[in-house]
């Protein structure tokens, strides 16, 4: 416990010590705030700009949660499908890989052609974006399912689909919400970059906009606001994850009595 | 716990009994005719289990001894289905395997308790997936189905244990829960792959005594795979010893001491020289 605290209050004077180190540097070293204002200033802006900045947030949060929900159902199913079917493994995955690959900016026109800007392409970039690590791990996780778990069940007559209920999806979940928490950070990713090029709305608008304005506080306000909501985000998920798939991570913190 | 307060808590009504083993007499019989399972085909074919014919009558305790790799695991999975022979038939209870009615209990080596579930949990999973018990899972498993768990635990000696998870338990303790999963929904069958070997002489011992209560209570077919000769005659009432793969039935001998057996009979005479020819037999088969 001690050892925890140790590490917990490190981090958090890791976190405070480097923007006072921003700080101390942009005062000694003369910096103009049109280049890179000090944390003091960037926080004033944001508390100044809150109620503005407050209906950007939301939908940034929107764009990205609604995209990510669409991914987690998309990448679930298709990998329950990928995973449990040896054929279905062979014959998809090379598509997926090429998939991936694609630089997933590059979608991002491609969205707006068909839906014009605004939230929908926001929302599928985030969809996009996510899919793929949730594929890969429901399907590693399926795929890598112990037989010998398996032929318990199958000795009791179950039928394929109570083994992936009781067997491979159980099995699959440490996989899964390992994948959530990357995926929501992409997803949020994919929102911003989305609203960024195309959108009147959201706080990578916000963003593009006051940099041509040159209110540059206002642009660092929301990339710190971007990185709370990406944070508060992962943490969720973390913390969604050790309750769900505490078996897997045994003993460290949720000792059963 | 005491195998006295075992055998008291388990006076079977001789009546119910006979009636009971009447009924699934020829339900849980085995028959293998010249079933041979070869895995791959062509040059990299290998040949898991020569042609092998073997009866079992219903409530028989066989115990299958031999070297290892010479195809012992191989009729246990046949027999449960979990592959198909490559020629001859497998019938279990006057059908073939492939169309079960049967009701089969399974315990590995390897106790496979599923790491997400409590103990209890995973006892009870045999009420969720077999007929005609998961028909009431949904109202039955806070009631009637857990206390069926926690009498079965207390018979092990693991009262006390049902909420934790399997990685808080020791590897007898989790072999005792396998038991009982493999017992909580009266199978007909019992087909154990020496659930018993990587367990220390003592913890052994003892299961083997939980055991023999547990199959004279019931009296369910047994099919038990063992490298363990004095395991192998302390349950068993009937031994076969097979050879060096490609297995085959080598030798078939009943095992006639009347059962429950005291574990002080495997330091006996009769028994120890029962187990030598066993060896011996053994020792031929894998030299030659």
């Amino acid at each position: 416990m001690t050892d925890k605290l140790r590490t917990r209050i490190l981090s958090t004077s890791l976190i405070i010590g480097f923007f006072l180190l921003w700080e101390v540097l942009c005062v000694l070293l003369n910096v103009s705030d049109l280049v890179l204002p000090r944390p003091s200033e960037i926080v004033v802006t944001m508390w100044d700009r809150f109620p503005v900045l407050w209906p950007h947030i939301l939908q940034t949060l929107y764009s990205t949660l609604v995209g990510f929900g669409l991914g987690v159902t998309i990448g679930v199913t298709l990998g329950v499908i990928v995973g449990t079917s040896k054929v279905a493994y062979a014959v998809a995955y090379p598509l997926l890989v090429g998939f991936s690959s694609i630089p997933k900016v590059a979608v991002v026109p491609i969205f707006v052609l068909w839906f014009g800007s605004g939230t929908t392409p926001a929302i599928l970039t985030a969809m996009v974006i996510c899919v793929f690590p949730i594929v890969v791990n429901i399907a590693t996780g399926l795929a890598t399912t112990e037989p010998e778990l398996e032929d318990v069940l199958k000795t009791m007559g179950a039928s394929k689909s109570e083994i992936l209920w009781n067997v491979g999806l159980p099995r699959a979940m440490p996989y899964f919400f390992a994948s959530l928490k990357v995926a929501i950070t992409l997803s949020f990713v994919g929102a911003v970059l989305s609203e960024t090029v195309a959108s009147n709305m959201g706080i990578g608008f916000v963003m593009m906009t006051a940099s041509s304005n040159f209110q540059v506080s206002l642009v660092f306000s929301g990339l710190i606001l971007l990185a709370l909501m990406g944070v508060a985000l992962y943490a969720i998920f973390s913390l969604l994850e050790r309750r769900v798939t505490g078996w897997a991570t045994r003993g460290n913190d949720i000792a059963i009595t | 716990m005491s195998v006295a307060m075992i055998m008291t808590h388990n006076i079977p009504d001789p009546a119910a009994q006979a009636a009971a083993s009447a009924s699934f007499k020829k339900r849980s019989a085995i028959e293998l005719q010249q079933a041979s399972v070869v895995f791959g085909t062509g040059e990299n074919a290998v040949t898991a289990l020569s042609p092998t014919t073997l009866k079992m009558a219903a409530g028989e305790f066989l115990a299958l001894v031999g070297p290892s790799g010479c195809g012992k695991s191989t009729i246990l999975k046949l027999v449960s289905n979990l592959i198909e022979p490559s020629s001859g038939v497998v019938l279990v209870g006057g059908r073939e395997a492939s169309t079960k009615q049967l009701r089969i209990g399974m315990a590995f080596q390897n106790p496979t308790m599923l790491p997400w579930l409590t103990i209890e949990q995973n006892i009870m999973m045999p009420l969720k997936i077999v007929d005609p018990f998961k028909r009431t899972y949904r109202q039955d498993k806070t009631g009637a189905y857990r206390d069926r768990v926690h009498a079965l635990l207390q018979q092990v000696g693991l009262q006390g244990f049902a909420n934790h998870y399997p990685w808080q338990l020791s590897g007898g303790m989790l072999q005792r829960s396998n038991l009982c999963r493999a017992l909580i929904h009266e199978p007909d069958l019992l087909l154990l792959d020496e659930p018993f070997g990587a367990l220390d002489q003592f913890t052994r011992e003892e299961l083997w005594q939980i055991m023999q209560d547990l199959y004279l209570d019931r009296k369910p077919t047994v099919l038990l795979v063992t490298h363990d000769l004095r395991e192998a005659g302390f349950l068993a009432s009937r031994i076969c010893v097979m050879s060096a793969r490609p297995g085959r039935i080598i030798s078939d001998e009943p095992m006639s001491m009347p059962q429950p057996r005291d574990i002080a009979t495997i330091y006996s005479p009769e028994f120890v020289e029962m187990t030598q020819s066993l060896r011996e037999l053994i020792a031929q088969v894998r030299s030659s």
